[in-house]
C-alpha cells in the first residue's frame, strides 16, 4: 500500500471512505470520487503507458475525455476493456487496471527502442519502407505491423454484461451540464417542457466544479449542486449523468451511450453495462465547453507536463497534484489562474513562463514573460525544464510538473456532424461554431466562444429562450447570478521554434511538428493529406487536443492563416464507443428475432434439426435413431412419402388475403397468366413477372369466393410481394376495389403428400367428399376439421404426389400435427422436413428460388407461354423484348451423371463434351442439385441454352472452382411422373 | 365441438404472466381479432353498419375505441384509411370475422386476425421506462386510447395505450411471440434489477 503523497487539503472527493484498487499489480487506495487518472496522481504514480508508435513513456496530459495518453486495460477475463481513458474511469473498489503497449513492464520496456530509430519512422514510413519486394506486404509486411501496432488487447472472452438501446423524446436537449447547460436547462425546465440535461461527466457541473470561481455569493460548484437539486424535482426534467453525447444526427436525432454500470465491478443483476439512447429532440443546445490545447515545445510528451486547466481542475476538484513543485507555461491569462490556484492550495510554483512579453504578474510566483521552455529532462518523468527567457539566455527549473496553457478551443464537433463548418475566432484565436448548425441546434458557453462564467450563463439562458420560443412556448427571463467575467487574454502562440528535440503535437498517434514539416516537404499541404499522411487526429482522441496544433504549424509552413487552411470535418462518434452498445441485446440468439412455426414444439420433440429460413425456424429432417448421416434420413422421408405418405408444416409460405369487388381484375394484372375466370373453389399456379419482364415470385392463388382470393408467395418472397402488390393497390390502380391483408401468422397450414393422403384426411376432415371426382387437383374449400374446427383445404401438391394442404386457425396448429400424425399411423405416416420438400420439388421439377433467381424469364423456366396475351399485367411488354427471347434462350433442363457415382453440384457450368472450358463456351449453369432416392442418382435441375431441344445429349458438367468434370446427359426437368398421374390420382 | 387442444403463442397451455417490480407482462389470448376494410364507394354503409355492431364511432388514425352492444364490449382501432381492427371477446366471439362479414356484406372485406397476433398487457408503474428501451414512440406522451404501429426490438406489431403512463397493449407477429416476450422480459430485468 503507498501513500497518498500527492493528495491535497479541499477537492470533492470523499475522504471519509477509501477504495483499494491495483495498477499493474500494485495496490493503491483513493476515495469515491476519484477517477482513475487523479487516485495514480494523487499516489504519486505519473507513468501510466507507452506511446502507440516510439513507446515512449506517458502520463496523464488532461482532464476528461478529452485525455490522448492515460490509455489503461480495466478489469479481466469478458469485461477486460482496452483503451480506457483513466482520466474517465470512475474509481471503484476491487478496480484492477493495467498499463498497456509494453514489454514486459512499463519501466522498462523493450519496444521504446523504436524511439531511437525515429528519425525513419517519421510520418510516411510504411508507404516508404514497405514498398519491395512486392510480394512480402501480404505475408511479411502486415502481420509484423500488425503485431507491433495498436495498444490494448482483448481476452477474447465473450462480454458477460447486456447492453441496451432505448429511445427518449424531448422538446429540449441540453448537451453538457457546466454553467451554459445548467442555466439553459433552468430556464427550460421552469417553462414546463420537457428537457434532457446529458452530461459526460458523472458528477454534472462541468467547469464549475474545478474552477474556484463564485456565482452569486457561493461557490460556483455550490450553486450547481442547487440548481441540480431544483432540475430533480421536476417531472419533466431528465438527468443524464454519464452520458456523452455522441453525435447530431438526421431530424433532430441525437446519439447518447449512457454509462450505467461502468462504474461498478458489474452491473446489478439484470441491469444493463450501458444504453445507447437515440433522443428525438426538437430542439437541442450544445453546451460541451472547450478542450485546452498545449504548446508544442522540445520532448513535452514527458510525464508530469499536463495542460494548465487539467492540473487545476485535479487540485481543485479531485485534490489531487501532479507533484509538489509545479511550473507553468502559458501564452494566456488562464494560465495565470492555474498558478494562483496551485499556490492557494500550498504548492509550490516555481515560475510562470509566458510567451508574452507583456504578461500581467502573478502574485507568489516568479514570472518570465516573453519566455519559451526549450527542454525537458527525466527518463520516466518530468524532473526539470530548460527555459529560453526573453533576454535569450537560458536558464534551467527543477519540477515535478508543468502546467501548460496555449489557449482554449471550444468543443465545436456536433456542430459538425452534418458536415457544418466551424469558422475562426481571432478574439480567442480558435474555432467557433458556423452558421450551417444542424437543424434545431444552438451553442452556447465556451462552445460558442463565451468563455467567461457569465457568457455561460448567459449565453445559455438565451440559448433556451430562443429555442422554446420556436416552438412557441413563452419564457421568462431569469435573474443571471453576479459571476465572473473576465475577457480571454492571449497571444497566439502553438509552438517553440529554435530548440533541439522532438515536439510532439498528437500524443495519441505520435505526430510531431517534424512530421507536419515533412508532409509540407512533401507537398501533403492540404488539411485532409496531412492528417492522413500523418496520421494527425487520426487516433481515438480524434484530436482533440491536437488539430488545432497541427493546422497551425501547417498554415505558418504555407505563409497561410489558420482558417484559410481549413479543417477536418467532425464525425460522430464524439468520444469512442463500445461494440456492446452498438450492438445493444442483438447479440447471440437473439442477433435477430426467430419465427417459429405452429409446429415448432412437437417438431423439437420430434428431434428436428431446424434450418433458418429468413427469420423462420424450419424443420430441415427429422432423424431416427440409427440414422447416421442426413441422407439416410432424408431419402427415408422421401421414400416413405411417395411410397405412402408424408406431413410438411408449410405455414412459412406466405398468404395473402385478397378481397373486394375487384379482386380478380387485380390479380389477372399482378400475374402474368390469367386469374378472372379462375372458378371458385379452385386454385391456380401464378406466375409474377417484374416490370423489366423477369420472374419475380411464383405460388397459387385460391378462390373461396367470386370476392375473395387466397394468393401463397414463397416463404423468401412474402413480405416483397405483399408489399408489391400492396403498392400497385394503392398507386398503381387505386381505382380497383380491393383490399389486402397478410394472413401468413394466421393460419397453420400443413401439406400432406403422398398416395395415402386422402385416406388420412378423410380421418381428420368432417363431412366433405374428397374423392377424385368431388374433390378434384387444384380444388380448393373452406372445411372443418376434427369435428368442427375451421379449416381451409386446398388440393395442390408441390412433390408431385397426390397431396393436400391442410389449414387451422393457427392456435391449433401444434394440435393439427398431433393429430395428422395420430391418423395416419395406420399409413406409416412419415414427418418430413424442408430437405426432403427440396429434393421431391427437385425430382418433380418445380421451380424455386434458386430458378427464380432474378436473372431469369417465364421463357427460362419452360412456362414461356403462361405470359398470357390476352391481357395486360406488369412485365407482359418488356418480358417480349429480344434479349429475353433469343433462339438460343437458356432453358429449364434436367441433368443426370452418366456415372450415377457422380455428384452433380448446383453452381457447375455445362460445356460441350470436347473444347474447351471457358467462359465463351459457357453453355448453361446449375441450379439446384439433389441425390433421388427414387432414382437411385445424383439429379440436377440447370439453365441450358436452347435446353428444350437438346435432350439426351452428353455434356461436360465442370466445378473450376473444385476442379471437377462430370459427364451428364440432358433429360427432362420432370425426373418422376412427368405426365403427373400421380399428384391427379 | 373439436377436439383441437389450443396453444398460446408462447406454447403453452395458459396464458403466461411475468411479475416484475412495478411491472406485469401478460400474454392475452382471449380476444378475437378481425380487420374491416371498407370497399371502394361503400365506406359509409361500412361506417353506418359498423357502428351498430360495436357500439361506437369508428375513430381515426392513431386512435382506439371502445363499445358494447347487448353487454357485450368490443374496441377498435385505425390501421390504414377506411380500415379498422376491430377487438372482442374470443370466448363469446370466436367466429368474430365470420359475424362481421355476413352483417357487413358487401360493404367491406374482413379479414379473420386473431391467430396472427400475439398480444402482451403491460401494466405498472414502470411501463413507460420499459416501452422506451424496446420502441421509438413518444410513450410516456401517447393518451388515452392511442394506437401506433412501431417495432419492437426489430418486431413490427402495434402499441395501445389503454391507460397513459400505466397499460399498454402490445401486439406482435404471433410466430415471433418467444423473440417478443424475451425482448420483454430482459428489458424488464434491465429496468427492474
Amino acid at each position: 500500500m503507498t501513500v497518498q503523497i500527492n493528495r491535497v487539503d479541499g477537492g470533492r472527493v470523499d475522504r471519509g471512505q477509501r477504495i483499494g484498487f491495483t495498477f499493474d499489480g500494485v495496490r493503491y487506495e483513493g476515495h469515491p470520487g476519484d477517477t482513475l487518472a487523479s487516485a495514480l496522481m494523487a499516489n504519486g504514480v505519473r507513468l501510466l503507458g507507452r506511446s502507440f508508435k516510439y513507446h515512449r513513456p506517458r502520463g496523464v496530459l488532461a482532464f476528461g475525455s478529452e485525455e490522448p495518453n492515460a490509455l489503461v486495460e480495466l478489469r479481466r477475463g469478458g469485461r477486460q476493456e482496452p483503451n480506457t481513458r483513466a482520466t474517465v474511469a470512475e474509481l471503484f473498489d476491487g478496480l484492477e487496471a493495467r498499463s498497456q503497449n509494453r514489454f514486459p513492464t512499463l519501466r522498462h520496456d523493450l519496444l521504446s527502442v523504436n524511439d531511437l530509430f525515429s528519425r525513419f519512422l517519421t510520418a510516411g514510413f510504411y508507404y516508404k519502407t514497405f514498398m519491395w519486394p512486392r510480394a512480402f506486404w501480404e505475408r511479411v509486411y502486415e502481420p509484423m505491423i500488425r503485431r507491433a501496432a495498436g495498444l490494448g488487447s482483448v481476452s477474447l472472452e465473450d462480454d458477460p454484461d447486456a447492453y441496451d438501446k432505448g429511445f427518449l423524446h424531448c422538446d429540449l436537449l441540453v448537451i453538457g451540464a457546466g454553467p451554459a447547460g445548467l442555466m439553459a436547462a433552468l430556464t427550460a425546465a421552469r417553462a414546463g417542457v420537457r428537457v434532457i440535461l446529458a452530461d459526460e461527466d458523472f458528477e454534472p457541473g462541468g467547469r464549475l466544479l474545478a474552477e474556484t470561481h463564485v456565482i452569486g455569493d457561493q461557490p460556483g460548484a455550490d450553486w450547481a449542486g442547487q440548481v441540480l437539486d431544483e432540475l430533480a424535482a421536476l417531472d419533466n426534467v431528465r438527468l443524464m449523468p454519464r452520458s456523452t453525447v455522441i453525435g447530431a444526427f438526421d431530424h433532430g436525432v441525437y446519439g447518447a451511450v449512457e454509462r450505467v454500470a461502468d462504474h461498478l465491478p458489474a452491473p446489478a443483476s439484470g441491469t444493463p453495462r450501458q444504453i445507447f439512447w437515440r433522443i428525438y429532440a426538437q430542439r437541442a443546445v450544445l453546451c460541451a465547453g472547450a478542450t485546452e490545447r498545449p504548446i508544442a515545445f522540445a520532448n513535452n510528451d514527458r510525464p508530469g507536463v499536463m495542460l494548465g486547466g487539467a492540473v487545476r481542475a485535479y487540485a481543485n476538484r479531485m485534490a489531487a497534484v501532479p507533484d509538489r513543485r509545479v511550473a507553468v507555461f502559458t501564452n494566456n491569462d488562464d494560465g495565470h489562474r492555474t498558478a494562483a490556484d496551485l499556490i492557494a492550495k500550498g504548492i509550490e510554483v516555481p515560475c510562470v513562463i509566458d510567451t508574452r512579453a507583456d504578461a500581467p504578474a502573478v502574485a507568489g510566483t516568479d514570472l518570465f514573460a516573453g519566455a519559451q521552455v526549450i527542454g525537458t529532462r527525466g527518463r520516466l518523468g518530468l524532473r526539470a525544464m530548460t527555459l529560453r527567457l526573453a533576454d535569450g539566455s537560458t536558464r534551467q527549473i527543477d519540477c515535478g510538473a508543468l502546467a501548460v496553457s496555449g489557449g482554449w478551443n471550444p468543443n465545436v464537433q456536433l456542430t459538425c456532424h452534418q458536415r457544418g463548418r466551424p469558422q475562426w475566432d481571432d478574439a480567442i484565436a480558435a474555432f467557433v461554431p458556423g452558421d450551417t448548425l444542424p437543424a434545431g441546434l444552438r451553442v452556447a458557453g465556451a462552445a460558442a466562444g463565451r468563455m467567461s462564467t457569465h457568457g455561460a450563463l448567459e449565453s445559455g439562458a438565451g440559448a433556451a429562450r430562443a429555442a422554446l420560443a420556436d416552438l412557441g412556448h413563452a419564457t421568462v427571463a431569469p435573474d443571471l447570478p453576479r459571476a465572473e467575467d473576465a475577457p480571454v487574454r492571449l497571444q497566439p502562440f502553438w509552438h517553440v521554434r529554435g530548440a533541439r528535440g522532438r515536439a510532439w503535437l498528437d500524443f495519441q498517434n505520435d505526430v510531431t511538428v517534424k512530421d507536419v514539416t515533412l508532409a509540407h516537404q512533401e507537398n501533403y499541404v492540404s488539411v485532409e493529406h496531412l492528417k492522413r499522411y500523418t496520421t494527425l487526429g487520426m487516433a481515438t482522441d480524434q484530436g482533440k487536443t491536437s488539430n488545432l496544433g497541427g493546422l497551425a504549424v501547417m498554415a505558418e509552413l504555407t505563409g497561410k492563416s489558420i482558417p484559410e487552411t481549413g479543417t477536418t470535418i467532425f464525425r460522430p462518434p464524439y468520444t469512442p464507443v463500445s461494440f456492446g452498445a452498438l450492438a445493444g441485446r442483438s447479440v447471440g440468439r437473439a442477433f435477430h428475432p426467430v419465427r417459429e412455426t405452429p409446429s415448432h414444439t412437437w417438431a423439437t420433440e420430434q428431434g428436428a434439426v431446424f434450418t433458418e429460413v429468413g427469420d423462420w425456424l424450419r424443420a430441415q429432417w427429422f432423424a431416427r435413431p440409427g440414422e447416421t448421416h442426413w441422407r439416410q434420413t432424408v431419402d427415408r422421408e422421401v421414400l416413405q412419402t411417395r411410397r405412402s405418405v408424408g406431413v410438411c408444416d408449410v405455414t412459412t409460405l406466405g398468404k395473402i388475403d385478397v378481397q373486394g369487388a375487384d379482386a380478380a381484375a387485380f390479380l389477372n394484372r399482378i400475374y402474368a397468366n390469367g386469374f378472372a375466370k379462375l372458378p371458385v373453389g379452385r386454385v391456380r399456379y401464378g406466375l409474377m413477372l417484374r416490370e423489366d419482364g423477369i420472374a419475380y415470385d411464383d405460388g397459387t392463388a385460391a378462390r373461396l369466393a367470386e370476392d375473395h382470393f387466397v394468393v401463397t408467395t414463397t416463404t423468401a418472397n412474402a413480405v416483397l410481394v405483399f408489399r408489391r402488390m400492396e403498392f400497385a393497390r394503392q398507386c398503381l390502380w387505386p381505382d380497383l376495389d380491393v383490399q389486402l391483408v397478410s394472413t401468413t401468422e394466421s393460419w397453420a397450414q400443413f401439406a400432406v403428400a403422398g398416395p395415402k393422403s386422402r385416406a388420412l384426411l378423410e380421418k381428420i376432415v368432417d363431412d366433405v367428399d374428397l374423392s377424385n371426382d368431388a374433390f378434384p387437383f387444384m380444388a380448393c374449400a373452406e372445411v372443418t376439421v376434427c369435428g368442427g374446427c375451421r379449416a381451409r383445404l386446398f388440393r395442390i401438391s408441390f412433390s408431385g404426389e397426390l397431396a393436400y394442404e391442410i389449414a387451422v386457425p393457427t392456435r391449433y396448429g401444434d394440435a393439427m400435427i398431433r393429430a395428422l400424425m395420430q391418423a395416419g399411423e395406420e399409413f406409416d405416416v412419415v414427418p418430413y422436413g424442408t430437405e426432403a420438400l427440396g429434393v421431391m420439388r427437385i425430382e418433380k421439377g418445380h421451380a424455386a428460388g434458386n430458378e427464380l433467381n432474378g436473372t431469369t424469364t417465364a421463357l427460362n423456366l419452360g412456362l414461356g407461354r403462361m405470359v398470357s396475351k390476352k391481357k395486360d399485367c406488369i412485365g407482359n411488354t418488356l418480358s417480349e423484348r429480344d434479349g429475353l427471347n433469343a433462339p438460343d434462350a437458356l432453358r429449364l433442363v434436367g441433368l443426370k451423371p452418366l456415372d450415377p457415382g457422380d455428384p452433380v453440384a448446383a453452381g457447375a457450368h455445362l460445356m460441350a463434351e470436347a473444347g474447351p472450358v471457358d467462359a465463351g463456351h459457357d453453355q448453361g449453369y446449375v441450379t439446384s442439385a439433389a441425390y433421388s432416392p427414387v432414382l437411385q442418382t445424383p439429379i440436377g435441375l440447370a439453365y441450358l441454352k436452347d435446353g428444350a431441344a437438346r435432350m439426351g445429349e452428353v455434356m461436360r458438367l465442370v466445378n473450376p472452382l473444385e476442379g471437377t468434370e462430370v459427364r451428364v446427359t440432358v433429360v427432362s426437368p420432370h425426373f418422376v411422373d412427368p405426365d403427373g398421374g400421380r399428384q391427379r390420382a | 365441438m373439436h377436439d383441437l387442444i389450443p396453444l398460446s403463442p408462447l406454447g403453452g397451455a395458459a396464458p403466461q404472466v411475468d411479475m416484475f417490480d412495478g411491472l406485469q407482462i401478460r400474454e392475452v389470448t382471449d380476444r378475437a381479432l378481425a380487420s374491416v376494410a371498407a370497399r371502394l364507394g361503400h365506406e359509409a354503409v361500412c361506417q353506418g353498419t359498423l357502428r351498430a355492431l360495436i357500439g361506437a364511432d369508428l375513430p381515426g388514425p392513431g386512435q382506439s375505441v371502445e363499445g358494447s352492444v347487448q353487454g357485450l364490449s368490443y374496441a377498435a382501432f385505425w390501421t390504414a384509411p377506411e380500415t379498422w381492427m376491430i377487438d372482442a371477446d374470443h370466448g363469446a366471439h370466436e367466429l368474430l370475422a365470420q359475424d362481421l362479414a355476413q352483417a357487413l356484406g358487401a360493404s367491406a372485406s374482413v379479414t379473420e386476425q386473431t391467430d396472427g397476433w400475439c398480444r402482451f398487457d403491460l401494466e405498472g408503474a414502470r411501463v413507460c421506462d420499459l416501452l422506451e428501451r424496446l420502441c421509438a414512440v413518444d410513450v410516456r406522451m401517447m393518451g388515452q386510447g392511442g394506437v401506433t404501429r412501431t417495432a419492437l426490438h426489430h418486431i413490427g406489431g402495434y402499441l395501445w395505450c389503454q391507460a397513459p403512463g400505466r397499460r399498454f397493449v402490445v401486439l406482435g407477429s404471433r410466430s415471433s411471440a418467444r423473440s417478443l416476450h424475451h425482448a420483454l422480459v430482459e428489458t424488464a430485468r434491465s429496468i427492474t434489477g
